[in-house]
């Protein structure tokens, strides 16, 4: 463990990102509606060059800023899979944005703007770093949430989303303050050692109202009432950037809290994080069997991979943490795939959204309908896939911490849960066909055969995303 | 009586309330629930600036100053998004924020 005082070293892909957002928020507002297109290439080429800074950071463990940044292993991992989201979701949505024509150049930069919030978040050490970070993230999703400004459901998601979002900083921030005041420092580590068994009922009370802040951007039950109306009314790169990277960022930071700071109250944190879970884990499965807008659907089934990715965390054990993030990383290129696939749903140029729209697809689309067949096998959990290795990994851990009765509510919920994913399948393998769909854009094809692929593959070559997410649990402990 | 941290903890903690109760109890205007947010942040600061004389730390005074900075963007990007609202449905009305169920 490097102590790096304010070196601006540890924080290089953060301060390319920030640099460049700024810096091409002034080349778009000068070159005009021309070179839109041009802002989303250097936004994309960017976001790139941010990635591979993070990939090949072969630095080790240091510690910033009087301990507001922390650079890990699991830092280096989350950051990874955060930027892939932001990329995928960029890439994806040139086509969509120009036939709304909504195509903007604030879009990308307010990708990247958040982007930066998740980076800065995911390395919080402190209680003031994780109040800016997720902050900066939530206040660029606020604008992109209402990015499509003249249609009333986008404007409704907004607002909505800005609503509860704003109470539940409010909420995150309250719980902040106490945390400070009862045990006298903002810093993870110092409030640590100071939290040894002997939390206070004003720790306790701190600590629910920051799992609140942090469970609804990881739209966890009881917290999680924006995300269908959110998910439905945004438009749908939005959707999918929703869906993928904030989530990245709001469970890793979740993760180094409990993990970080409050590691001698396990009992206290255990919980509340169990309850989450299983509220999460039984909503996601039964609220999503009524739906028929894919989008919503998706939203009510990130709900429930939230209450799995939980599950791991409920153990708080190093195998826990390793399940959580084999878990967000499988969830991630699933969702990327599924939200591809809704991309791809046009028909006349126009974007359809309810699953009876994907009836008899396997005849018109063969390609598109096996790899999103595949998909949802795996959010299903079916092996050899890799969404069945997924839940493995978080309800090992869980069965090892003797959490038995949770990996059982588990379990049984992702069995209902398994019902809808299937009623796609048998939607577009076993009905009668209903219209074709336009011909796929090039990006929505790539991402969801890259999706598809993976899932398929990923349990023949686990090696390298298993061996990087051990050194990534590992550095928290 | 002399005003400890006791008393500037339980203000706090009222003002918490009143700002939760004003957003989910409000049903007619979103301005109200505007300013019920700047209620928490403020019943935040609170706590934050008493604590932070009652440990002798300036810490918490950063954090108080970085808050109000925050807020200031928050309910200006609020309020924008707030008038692109009102320009589609020409109504700032909570009961009607219903285009989707839920």
């Amino acid at each position: 463990m490097v102590i790096a005082g304010f070196s601006l070293a540890p924080v290089l892909p953060e301060f390319i990102l920030a640099v460049g957002a700024l810096l091409l928020l002034l080349f778009g507002a000068v070159a005009g509606e021309r070179l839109t297109k041009v802002v989303y290439e250097i936004a994309i080429v960017i976001l790139g060059v941010v990635l591979l800074t993070v990939i090949f950071d072969k630095r080790g463990e240091s510690i910033s800023f009087d301990g507001a940044f922390v650079d890990d292993p699991f830092s280096h991992f989350m950051k990874v899979l955060a930027l892939i989201g932001s990329i995928a979701t960029l890439i994806m949505s040139i086509p969509f944005l120009r036939q709304q024509g909504i195509n903007k150049f604030e879009f990308p930069i307010l990708v990247m703007l958040s982007t930066l919030g998740m980076m800065t978040l995911i390395s919080a050490g402190n209680l003031i770093a994780l109040y800016l970070g997720f902050e900066l993230m939530s206040l660029a999703l606020y604008v992109i949430a209402a990015f499509h400004r003249d249609d009333g459901r986008a404007s409704e998601a907004g607002l909505k989303y800005f609503v509860l979002g704003a109470l539940s900083s409010g909420l995150l921030l309250y719980g902040a303050s106490l945390i400070y005041g009862f045990t006298g420092s903002v810093n993870f580590a110092v409030i640590g050692t100071a939290l040894q068994g002997n939390a206070g009922i004003g720790v306790v009370f701190g600590l629910v109202f920051l799992s609140a802040g942090l469970a609804f951007k990881m739209s966890a039950v009881p917290f999680h009432m924006w995300t269908p109306d959110v998910y439905e009314g945004a438009p749908t790169p939005v959707t999918a950037f929703f869906a993928t990277a904030p989530k990245m960022a709001a469970v890793a930071i979740t993760v180094r809290v409990v993990i970080t700071a409050f590691p001698g109250i396990v009992a206290q944190w255990q919980q509340i994080i169990i309850f989450i879970s299983i509220a999460s884990m039984l909503l996601g499965s039964f609220a999503a069997i009524g739906q028929t807008n894919f989008k919503r659907l998706m939203a009510y089934s990130a709900i429930g991979n939230m209450g799995f990715a939980l599950v791991g965390l409920a153990a708080g054990t190093e195998a826990g943490v390793f399940g959580v993030l084999i878990y967000m990383l499988i969830y991630l290129v699933m969702t990327l795939g599924t939200f591809a696939a809704i991309l791809a749903m046009k028909r006349k140029g126009l974007n359809v959204e309810t699953i009876s729209d994907l009836a008899g697809l396997s005849r018109h689309n063969g390609p598109m309908a096996f790899f999103l067949a595949m998909i949802m096998f795996s959010l299903a959990g079916i092996p050899p896939l890799a969404g069945f290795w997924s839940k493995f990994y978080v309800f090992q851990a869980a069965i090892q911490a003797n959490l038995f009765a949770l990996s059982v509510i588990g379990v049984l919920s992702s069995v209902v849960a398994a019902f809808y994913y299937l009623r796609i399948v048998k939607l577009m393998y076993f009905d009668e066909p209903v219209e074709a769909f336009d011909p796929m854009s090039p990006a929505v094809n790539v991402v969801l055969s890259l999706a598809g692929v993976f899932v398929l593959l990923f349990t023949i070559w686990p090696g390298p995303f298993k061996d990087a997410a051990t050194v990534a649990a590992h550095s928290l402990f | 009586m002399t005003i400890g941290l006791n008393q500037y903890l339980i203000v706090a903690a009222i003002l918490l309330t009143l700002g939760i109760a004003g957003i989910i109890l409000n049903r007619k205007n979103i301005i109200v629930i505007l300013m019920s947010v700047e209620l928490i942040l403020l019943a935040v600061n609170l706590n934050l600036v008493a604590f932070s004389s009652y440990l002798g730390d300036l810490t918490g005074q950063v954090f108080g100053l970085l808050i109000l900075t925050v807020a200031a963007a928050e309910s200006a990007i609020g309020l924008a998004i707030l008038v692109v609202y009102y320009r589609n449905r020409g109504t700032i009305a909570v009961e009607d924020i219903n285009m989707m169920k839920g």
